[in-house]
């Protein structure tokens, strides 16, 4: 068909080329934002504390990371990690610490919107409560915002999936690599990449899927 | 850390400095960037404009499977499957330069964003603004052309200014395919050199710069299109 011979595609290879890599491309993607909505969450908590000193460098912070294309700051922390600890790293582990600290920056726009979205009386309910700045926050605010702000959280985590693929600038075993190797291998590069293409669309297309379902099924609910 | 900025007047071993390499990369950058930010831009709102047509479905249907497909896929798959795919099944894209295969992946991948962000603008219009269109007797080429894309334009430009800003940076996986641009500079530059801090700094520095101008563009756009008591200048920023 077209030119193409996809006969070398079976379990088989799935199973020797791109089921590990697929299996980083997962673990990358869900460290990286479990990481980032941690983070991101302190960092959007450093920018609404009304305090100078924590909101400039917050502010830097986001404002700087998101200036910066993925693929930069993966070979930044691929050249500075072995420089500041005086010993060559992985790959992977590298793409994961990437990871964590750039998503961090887009994770703490979502939730900043996230927290800004729920009324002041809330907050102020909190506080006549009797509660402190951090029970407020832990009980009051953050579970709102999160809820609030889920189909978005849910569709930045299938963006950050697709840039996994990015890792392939250093070199890391990602399910692309995974299909790019095995194409090297059976000498068909070319059917590789368009299988690749394939299962990147299916897993995006069917989470994003999900996620519009979730945000209707919220929409109700509210 | 010493850093050792005279690298940048060393010669790259090709007769040129390597802060001539490094601008003429950055040349490579805006060239990749621009042309297809003209591409995205066109086919976005095209796409986005099928997309609100009720009465084709099949012209609705076709807008969507185009953004859903170069929405699903990561840039850096499109731009091998343009790379070395399309040319392998149509043998015309042999002949084809690498940029321009490099423009079509970034163009179009970038077309299925700006598509839905044109749908979300031309959605939050008025229905009134379309109804003023049909009373005027305007078809509806008509009426999309003169009262609802200006319109819409004018609704999703922060949004676009973002996506923009995204293009440019995007426009670093280009790397990928060896066109000769910053990231491509990084890299090789840094194994050549091991003067890779300088190098990063410098090349980091010009992508933020580069960011920024593109915001200050679009700001600059933003306040001269701005029809006065329609949209408010600054109005986007929440609060309640």
């Amino acid at each position: 068909m077209l030119g193409l011979d996809l006969s070398f595609f079976d379990l088989e290879m799935l199973r020797k080329f791109v089921l590990q890599g697929f299996i980083f491309s997962v673990q990358l993607t869900v460290v990286a934002t479990l990481g980032g909505i941690v983070f991101g969450t302190l960092l959007a908590l450093m920018r609404l504390s009304g305090q100078k000193i924590l909101m400039w460098p917050a502010m830097v912070y986001v404002n700087g990371m998101r200036s910066i294309p993925l693929v930069m700051v993966i070979l930044w922390f691929y050249l500075l990690i072995p420089f500041l600890i005086g010993k060559p790293i992985g790959a992977e582990i590298s793409a994961v610490i990437t990871f964590i600290v750039f998503e961090a920056a887009y994770f703490s726009e979502i939730m900043r919107a996230g927290i800004q979205s729920i009324p002041r009386g809330q907050v102020f309910a909190g506080q006549a409560l009797g509660m402190t700045y951090g029970q407020n926050m832990r009980l009051v605010v953050l579970p709102q915002a999160f809820r609030n702000m889920l189909p978005v959280l849910l569709t930045q985590t299938i963006i950050l999936f697709q840039d996994t693929s990015l890792v392939y600038a250093i070199g890391a075993y990602d399910m692309l690599k995974g299909f790019t190797n095995a194409g090297k291998i059976y000498g068909r590069p070319e059917e590789a990449y368009l299988l690749a293409a394939v299962v990147y669309f299916v897993i995006c297309f069917g989470l994003s899927w999900l996620v519009k379902r979730l945000q209707a099924k919220i929409a109700i609910v509210r | 850390m010493n850093l050792d900025w005279q690298i940048f007047l060393a010669d790259d071993g090709g007769g040129r400095t390597y802060l001539e390499w490094m601008l003429e990369a950055w040349r490579w950058t805006l060239a990749v960037a621009g042309t297809s930010w003209v591409v995205a831009v066109s086919i976005g709102a095209l796409m986005g404009t099928l997309r609100t047509l009720q009465s084709s479905p099949w012209l609705v249907r076709l807008a969507t499977v185009w953004v859903e497909l170069f929405r699903n896929i990561p840039l850096l798959v499109q731009i091998f499957l343009w790379y070395f795919v399309v040319p392998k099944i149509f043998p015309a894209f042999q002949q084809v330069p690498g940029f321009v295969l490099v423009v079509f992946a970034l163009g179009f991948f970038t077309s299925a964003r700006i598509a839905e962000q044109f749908r979300a603008g031309i959605q939050a219009l008025p229905q009134g603004q379309r109804y003023a269109a049909m009373a005027m007797g305007f078809t509806t080429a008509q009426s999309y052309r003169y009262v609802i894309l200006p319109m819409a334009f004018r609704i999703i430009l922060p949004p676009l200014t973002s996506e923009s800003m995204n293009l440019l940076k995007n426009s670093s996986v280009a790397f990928a395919v060896s066109i000769a641009e910053l990231t491509m500079f990084a890299m090789q530059a840094q194994e050549e050199t091991s003067r890779g801090i300088e190098i990063y700094i410098a090349v980091t520095a010009l992508y933020a710069l580069s960011a920024f101008a593109v915001n200050r563009v679009f700001a600059l756009i933003e306040k001269k299109v701005q029809i006065p008591g329609f949209i408010a200048a600054g109005a986007t920023g929440g609060g309640h």
